[in-house]
């Protein structure tokens, strides 16, 4: 199931820095007393796929928000190719800023194409008057844009669908309509905000060569995710947001080790307890193997990301580690 | 009356597999096995409709003082000829649904449930009259012979109807238990829907358009010109299970197929029909009624683009309304007007559309940041407040520009081109009278609007709308300027009402301020506009303008229950919510909505059935 192939080590290298598609300096988002966002600063170069994790409740949809003009940051600049963007969120899209919802919010009641459709709103210009009249431009316009919303379709795979009510497709198709949606306002940056959740094992490895191929085209991407493994497959750079302070950007390696964001997830250890009974506790473990990967699993589902990173070293290190595993829990349903 | 059962809808439907089942009984069975009574089941639906046909033969009171006059025998008349219509339709569904060779295209969809509900038809039609004929004559005595044997013979038509086996299978499979009879009566009201239509020449297709478009004339002429009372209730029960019976048959959806696929022709078509109304019409009195439901209408149909289209809930339109017809009466020189001007037709046209534009952008910029409930509230009062306006502008709480509750009474009848409206005119050997001037005028602004309609729907900016309207934030994180285009529905809105004003001005001789009401007991106001954008089918050209002529319609017609006319709307509206939530002309996006196809279980087979499906392969074949 799992390829260890496509890590961190097939994904090009960051490209040179200065030519940043997105660069958030500083962005701190107060809602009365409570800071959800606090001074975050992030960068996302042409090419590159960035991950953003945190714990629920850490802020990652507010700086999302933030980032796509939903909200007005409290302080701070979003910066989109060296232009500031406008706290607007239909200029944000039209400088070239695309994002899905984490909650996913289809135009229900239109076909899969018109939702396509809709999202060239920015790239076409016909107005009423044009609309009224229907003159030769009107009609390529329209053409035009059926033809590459037709192409975006092929691209996630809905073709078949697209005289389907969005509201009737399947969970994962809607997941797929969404992309396909943002794309179609060509971005240079797609926001994806948890594209993964409530997916089979099957729909997620789907996601992510669907994300590499848009990468091939040329489109950076910006993805919260809590699936651990899918994000750490995935980005050549990860941040880590907890309590809406920025505390890890890295690659996967760095981020995955690093003890302060296992402590994010899971917490610290007790005072005084020298972690040695733990450690062989989970040694004992490893060794009845059939016994762990199910403890392994029941543990995940209680504890959140942490699992994912074992899961990650297991793959890496044991061929055996059979992935029968539980799905991933939808847990991050209410951020 | 026919022993022969070998199942022949196999070939022509072949998407429903319901007539196989064996076990699959009526709701009121004759017999032990199905076949039997599905045999005894057909012969009574055959004597009924043949009774009843016989019976409209005969007279069925004594005395001409019944409206319609039911007293001559071999001349159906009045409501007689409601009934012989709905005998011959139940012995033609009959027919088809026992496979006659050349009426099988009658029933592509559901066969026996459009036979029950035929029969019910005409049950209703024949039972009312004799009910009707009963009070108002007094007594039972009053009915002749023909009159019972009618009865009989509807009564016989639907207990036959009732022994016929349903049309699709029972949903429980396999289950011992015999459902209860409500069950088995809604039951047999389900039909399939059609399968694909055997191809027809183009030349066909469109004659089948155009004999669709006379036909909707004739029922529509015939509603306007039915007496209020009897003759029309009869109508209008006839029209309440014919249609549904209709529907069942699966025509309709063949025909919206056709119509999508001849969008041109169904226009013209339709046009064409709505022109030819006048030179039916002999009466002025008709005319003016349809006149007046063409405005209504048309303004419906610009709300519907504020409404339908952009779901900005409106609850003030009727004020642009105003606007126009005022701005109209103000230059159109009046001799009470306080401007004291008189400007060509088009002119006025002009500067009411702008006007109303102007109003639309002034009350649009504010009320327009708000959402929801708050927006409908707010267009209530600025609704209100221009009703207000204009009866307090009268010199004494302001200046004189509208003559305050005086209204401006007499405004001259058009002229264009050297024709003045309101005089009759003869074309080609046709007296057209004055209503019947303005009903072709107005027509034309019917047909820009309905223009502007299809035209703004179908484009970028009217996906936007839909967007807004379905998700505002997802359609502003798309690149959407969900404020501009608010604010352009609105006012695009405001402009076609202001429009419509300026004709109803002068067809109305006089404006005044308490015709532009959120709500009153005649048509048009606010509310009305709402509902019959609501009962239409919101976001279809033709719903509201179907559901404003039923809305002006009913009104004019059942004077004699005006103090019941609003509970009577509400409880319409109550049921049409329940069981046809769409409204009666179902949008493409809401049918798929309201009445789920089955789209998650089989998506392939749907998929590859979809250019068949009315209406959703809109840019197919």
């Amino acid at each position: 199931m799992t390829t260890p192939t496509t890590t961190a080590a097939d994904n090009p290298a960051p490209r040179e820095a200065g030519s940043a598609v997105l660069d958030a300096s500083g962005v701190t988002m107060r809602f009365g007393g409570l800071t959800a966002v606090r001074d975050v600063n992030l960068t996302v170069r042409p090419g590159e796929i960035v991950g953003l994790i945190g714990p629920n409740g850490a802020g990652k949809t507010t700086f999302f928000n933030c980032l796509t003009g939903l909200y007005i940051p409290t302080e701070g600049t979003v910066s989109y190719k060296g232009t500031v963007l406008p706290h607007r969120s239909h200029l944000v899209t039209q400088a070239g800023i695309a994002r899905t919802f984490q909650n996913i919010r289809l135009f229900a009641n239109m076909t899969v194409l018109e939702n396509v459709l809709v999202g060239r709103h920015t790239r076409t210009h016909e107005g009423l008057f044009s609309a009224l009249v229907r003159g030769p431009g009107f009609r390529r316009a329209e053409r035009h844009s059926e033809d590459r919303a037709m192409e975006l379709l092929r691209f996630t795979g809905l073709a078949d669908k697209r005289d389907h009510l969005a509201r009737n497709l399947p969970y994962g198709e809607q997941r797929k309509l969404e992309i396909a949606r943002a794309l179609a306002s060509e971005p240079g940056l797609l926001l994806l905000d948890e594209p993964t959740a409530g997916m089979t094992a099957v729909e997620t490895t789907a996601t992510r060569e669907l994300v590499l191929a848009i990468r091939e085209q040329g489109t950076a991407v910006l993805v919260i995710e809590h699936d651990m493994r899918f994000i750490f497959n995935l980005c050549d750079r990860v941040a880590v947001l907890v309590q809406g302070q920025k505390l890890v950007e890295g690659t996967p390696d760095i981020v995955q080790n690093d003890d302060r964001v296992i402590a994010a997830y899971l917490g610290t250890p007790f005072e005084g307890e020298p972690g040695e009974a733990e450690a062989a506790e989970v040694r004992a473990a490893e060794e009845a193997e059939a016994r762990a990967a199910e403890e392994g699993g029941i543990r995940a589902a209680e504890e959140g990301g942490i699992r994912a990173a074992e899961e990650t070293e297991a793959a890496t290190t044991s061929q055996s580690a059979q992935a029968d595993q539980p799905a991933d829990a939808p847990e991050g349903k209410a951020d | 009356m026919t022993t022969h059962h070998t199942d022949t809808s196999a070939h022509t439907a072949p998407a429903t597999p319901a007539h196989h089942s064996p076990t699959v009984r009526g709701p009121l069975p004759l017999g032990a096995d199905p076949h039997t009574s599905r045999r005894n089941g057909r012969v009574l639906v055959g004597a009924g409709a043949l009774l009843a046909f016989v019976s409209t033969m005969l007279p069925w009171t004594w005395t001409a003082e019944f409206p319609g006059d039911l007293t001559i025998a071999l001349y159906p008349a009045g409501l007689q000829l409601l009934t012989l219509v709905a005998a011959v339709l139940t012995a033609a569904l009959l027919l088809a649904s026992a496979g006659v060779r050349g009426l099988r295209w009658l029933t592509p969809g559901g066969k026996h449930s459009a036979l029950l509900l035929m029969a019910l038809a005409s049950l209703a039609v024949t039972w009312y009259t004799a009910g009707a004929i009963a009070v108002e004559l007094g007594g039972l005595v009053n009915l002749e012979p023909g009159m019972w044997i009618g009865a009989a013979g509807t009564l016989l038509a639907v207990i036959g109807a009732l022994a016929l086996p349903a049309d699709l299978a029972p949903e429980t499979g396999d289950d011992a238990r015999e459902p209860a009879p409500w069950a088995r009566l809604t039951h047999a009201l389900k039909a399939p829907s059609p399968g694909r239509p055997a191809p027809l020449p183009d030349w066909a297709e469109i004659l089948v358009i155009c004999a669709s478009c006379a036909l909707g004339l004739y029922v529509f002429a015939y509603g306007i010109e039915a007496d209020g009372g009897p003759p029309f209730i009869g109508f209008l029960m006839l029209s309440a299970f014919a249609f549904p019976a209709l529907h069942r048959t699966g025509l309709p959806r063949r025909l919206t197929a056709l119509t999508a696929k001849h969008r041109g022709v169904t226009l013209a078509a339709t046009f064409a029909a709505a022109l030819l109304f006048p030179i039916t019409q002999s009466n002025e009195a008709y005319t003016n009624i349809a006149v007046s439901v063409l405005i209504f209408a048309t303004v419906a149909l610009g709300l519907n683009m504020v409404v339908g289209l952009a779901g900005i809930l409106d609850l003030g339109y009727v004020a642009f309304l105003g606007v126009g017809a005022y701005t109209a009466a103000l230059v159109s020189g009046a001799e009470t007007s306080s401007l004291g001007i008189h400007v060509p037709f088009w002119a006025a046209v002009l500067i009411g559309a702008a006007v109303a534009l102007v109003f639309g952008l002034v009350i649009g910029f504010p009320s327009l940041r708000l959402h929801g409930d708050y927006l409908a509230i707010v267009t209530l009062g600025f609704g209100e407040i221009f009703r207000i306006s204009v009866q307090n502008l009268d010199g004494d709480s302001g200046p004189n520009i509208t003559n305050g509750p005086n209204g401006i009474p007499n405004i001259p009848d058009l002229e264009l081109f050297g024709f003045n409206l309101g005089e009759p005119h003869t074309l080609l050997g046709f007296e057209l009278g004055r209503f019947a001037n303005y009903y072709l005028l107005m027509l034309l602004f019917t047909a820009i609007v309905v223009t502007i309609f299809r035209r703004s729907d179908n484009s970028r900016i009217g996906r936007a709308w839909i967007a807004i309207r379905e998700d505002e934030t997802a359609a502003r994180a798309m690149g959407v300027n969900a404020f501009r285009l608010k604010l352009m529905a609105f006012a695009l809105g405001a402009t076609l009402a202001g429009m419509a004003g300026t004709v109803l001005a002068h067809v109305e001789f006089s404006v005044n301020p308490e015709s532009y009401k959120f709500v009153h007991t005649a048509p048009p106001n606010s509310a009305f506009l709402l509902i019959a954008v609501i009962l239409g089918g919101m976001g279809t050209v033709s719903g509201p303008l179907i559901g404003a002529a039923l809305l002006y319609l009913i009104p004019a017609k059942l004077q004699f229950m005006a103090d019941y006319q609003l509970l009577l709307f509400g409880i319409a509206l109550v049921l049409l919510m329940r069981f046809r939530p769409e409204g009666l002309i179902a949008d493409r996006r809401k049918q798929l909505e309201f009445h789920e196809t089955g789209q998650l279980d089989v998506p392939d087979a749907t998929a590859q059935t979809t250019p068949g499906l009315p209406g959703i392969g809109k840019t197919e074949a």
